[in-house]
């Protein structure tokens, strides 16, 4: 807390800038248009980064800390990208019970990251989760849409490589 | 006004319709204590200290009794009030033992010490164990990144005072809470420093603070050794609303005028010289006065701004930066007394500049930002090295044993200690345009002695004053704001072309520098019913009324200055000394 994120390049398209500044327009006037438009901002960038939130605040006259505010308030707002391999820890109480919070400590540590966020290069990025409905194989995690269960955390590497 | 009945502890009591709880009780003679509430600042009910047990009529029947935030809830007719019960108090004491329990308690080593509003509370609650709800604590980094303050969030209760004078009454907005539940807590954008945003160095947070979590960087010791090194010569300068507040931090009432015992204090501290930036205010009109008529009169941009305020200054660069070339190029007093130190006086008692310091103590926090300004340098040194401000120089008499109280009045060292009612006034909202106007309507009717001294349309604690005078045929219309967010409305209206003044003062803290982000603290007991910012005014109205001499170009100082080294106002030496450029700052420069 209090320390500055790591941020993955921003690499917004002229398009999604167009785009974005014709939902601002659009909603501009409106009273409480500020949410909306930080949804419809994430749906064109997929995340919030800095450079979209600053947009927002040049195009509305919001203050940034404001919109900053509202970022980090709501779970629906995303500050990073997710990356090309999205790594999803259940942490549902099945899987907690059987150590799933060890697997996510060591993937923060092995990834440089906090949940949330995106590694530098894009490639990985790592999130919680509630119950996926794979109890049985408590405690399991999913890249994309592989699942991996009855997982130690020694085991990770091995998962983490495939992808590499 | 219509009235209502209310019973509160008992006691039937008739108040004003749509009073809150809070303010009934204070008719009543009832103090309610609050934490987050501040009057025409925040309102958001959410601390939960202020907490009275309240039943409504529900026919001829009386409703449920329940506990409400007193700050917020209006009362009603019939209602029956209790302050005091046990399950009052009882709420109040967990809400502040949870405060409590994220509270970093290094009380002793406090910069609030001595007038913390948490602290108070927890001895008037008769709080007896701080750790009862002991657990997580987040820990935090300081925020020094900022040239005139530190944020300390390990101190913070998130009561939101400062968030919302920032946004509100400055129009600011740099800080907000960010992150949810536990883990909220008051910080700026991307986790940037408040140094790299667009925060203007108001202070408004400062004073607003009613705990340790947000303070200036204190530059006492710095000042100490100057004073102790032989080959300094140090020469104090003391702003006009200074001497209208520092006796609160003494224990004085609120508007006592200390200016003699400053002077005393001063002196004892061992500066060389105890003088006045009110010689450099009525130094500043003279300036400035000839600036406007000139702009006025050669078809230059208007309306021309004052440049007093740093914090102000600091706002229009970042905020409305397309209008820099509004602003008068004056420098603020405080830098002109500096040059001034620096140039004429140094030459007068054959000092190199290099061996002079500088120190300013000012009911401000935005000029230890600007005494860092570029184009502030009129030796080639900086024209003043150490800004402290009311609090910091209260402090340092203190420590130094000082009897403030009992120090018998004292006179400023001469000549940069000799001023007028019109400078002193500088410390209030409109006070620099009152000053102005005796100056300029003087020389407009011929350099008529009888021309009007007191212009009290500019007067008050409103945030937007208006007027126009009408002068030997010449309309001057004139507007005074203060609270960079007045500022905001009024110069949208003049981008809109909705308003075509001539000349606006604008002052960066609500009510101008006698309410300056550098000014001592009062406690929201005091404030929400108190306007601290009007008895201090009233101080320094004091002043001008008594002084014989109330208008700059009459001061017998500033004749011999421009005699003798500027020539004439605006001159060629004086645009050199005492006129500075400005920065378009812009808002988001930092993506």
């Amino acid at each position: 807390m209090g320390s500055k994120k790591k941020a993955a390049p921003f690499n917004g398209t002229p398009e999604q800038e167009k785009q974005l500044k014709e939902v601002i327009a659009s909603l501009k006037d409106e009273q409480g248009c500020l949410m909306p438009i930080m949804q419809k901002a994430q749906d064109i960038y997929g995340y919030l980064p800095i450079e979209v939130q600053t947009m927002i605040a040049e195009e509305t006259g919001i203050p940034l800390e404001k919109i900053y505010g509202v970022a980090t308030f709501y779970a629906q707002f995303s500050l990073y990208p997710k990356g090309k391999y999205r790594i999803s820890v259940c942490l549902g109480t099945a899987c907690y019970v059987k150590g799933a919070g060890d697997l996510y400590e060591k993937l923060i540590e092995k990834l440089g990251i906090q949940g949330g966020e995106c590694t530098a290069d894009g490639k990985f990025s790592l999130e919680a989760c509630r119950c996926i409905g794979a109890c049985g194989l408590a405690p399991v995690l999913t890249v994309n849409e592989d699942v991996y269960g009855r997982l130690t955390p020694d085991m990770l590497d091995d998962i983490l490589a495939k992808y590499n | 006004m219509e009235n209502i009945n209310v019973i509160i502890n008992g006691v039937e009591v008739s108040v004003p319709k749509g009073s809150t709880i809070l303010e009934a009780a204070r008719i009543a003679n009832i103090d309610i204590p609050t934490l987050c509430f501040l009057k025409d600042i925040n309102a958001i009910g959410a601390c939960r200290i202020c907490v009275v047990e309240a039943q409504e009529k529900r026919g001829d029947a009386l409703g449920p009794k329940r506990i409400v935030a007193s700050c917020v809830y209006p009362v009603t007719e019939g209602m029956v009030i209790t302050t005091n019960s046990p399950a009052v108090i009882d709420s109040r004491k967990k809400t502040l033992q949870l405060i409590l329990s994220t509270h970093e308690k290094k009380c002793l080593s406090c910069v609030r010490a001595d007038n913390c509003e948490l602290q108070k509370l927890c001895y008037d609650l008769g709080i007896e164990d701080e750790d009862y709800y002991a657990g997580d604590k987040p820990v935090y980094d300081l925020d020094t990144s900022a040239a005139h303050m530190v944020r300390d969030n390990n101190k913070c209760i998130l009561c939101r005072r400062c968030v919302a004078v920032c946004e509100a009454n400055q129009g600011v907005g740099v800080i907000g809470a960010n992150e949810r539940g536990f883990a909220t807590n008051v910080s700026s954008a991307f986790e940037m420093g408040l140094g790299e945003t667009s925060c203007i160095s108001c202070g408004q947070c400062i004073v607003n603070c009613p705990v340790g979590a947000i303070y200036e960087k204190d530059n006492t010791t710095a000042v100490i050794e100057a004073i102790a090194d032989p080959d300094k010569y140090v020469i104090v300068q003391t702003a006009p609303a200074v001497r209208a507040a520092l006796g609160e931090d003494f224990g004085m009432p609120i508007g006592t005028n200390v200016e003699g015992k400053m002077v005393a204090a001063l002196r004892k501290l061992g500066f060389n010289n105890v003088f006045d930036t009110d010689f450099a205010a009525d130094l500043t009109i003279m300036e400035e006065a000839t600036e406007f008529l000139g702009r006025v009169q050669n078809g230059g941009k208007l309306p021309m701004i004052t440049s007093c305020s740093p914090g102000w200054i600091k706002y229009c660069e970042h905020y409305f930066p397309e209008m820099t070339e509004n602003l008068s190029s004056c420098k603020s007093p405080m830098q002109m007394f500096g040059a001034v130190a620096k140039t004429y006086y140094a030459e007068k008692i054959g000092v190199d500049p290099k061996n002079i310091v500088v120190v300013a103590v000012m009911p401000c926090t935005a000029k230890k930002f600007e005494i860092g300004r570029d184009d502030m340098a009129a030796a080639g040194v900086p024209d003043v090295d150490i800004s402290i401000t009311t609090r910091e120089l209260a402090r340092m008499i203190k420590r130094a044993g000082i009897k403030f109280t009992e120090l018998a009045d004292e006179k400023f060292d001469e000549p940069l200690g000799i001023s007028t009612g019109a400078a002193v006034i500088f410390g209030a909202s409109g006070g620099v345009m009152e000053a102005a106007l005796r100056t300029a309507v003087w020389k407009l009717t011929g350099e008529n002695a009888d021309a009007p001294i007191e212009f009290t349309e500019v007067r008050g604690m409103d945030g937007i004053k208006e007027a126009s005078y009408t002068v030997n045929g010449m309309e001057i219309k004139l507007a005074v704001v203060s609270g960079t967010a007045n500022a905001e409305k009024l110069l949208n209206k003049v981008k809109a072309g909705e308003a075509d003044y001539h000349f606006i003062e604008v002052m960066g803290c609500p009510g101008g520098c006698v309410n300056g982000g550098g000014q001592p603290h009062q406690p929201a007991s005091v404030r929400n019913f108190t306007d601290v910012r009007a008895k201090r005014a009233e101080a320094l109205y004091a002043i001008d009324a008594a002084n014989s001499v109330r208008r700059s170009h009459e001061n017998p100082a500033i004749k011999s200055i421009y005699d003798e080294f500027f020539g004439e106002p605006n001159s060629h030496k004086a645009h050199e000394v005492l006129h500075t450029t400005y920065v378009k700052r812009g808002l988001y420069n930092n993506k």
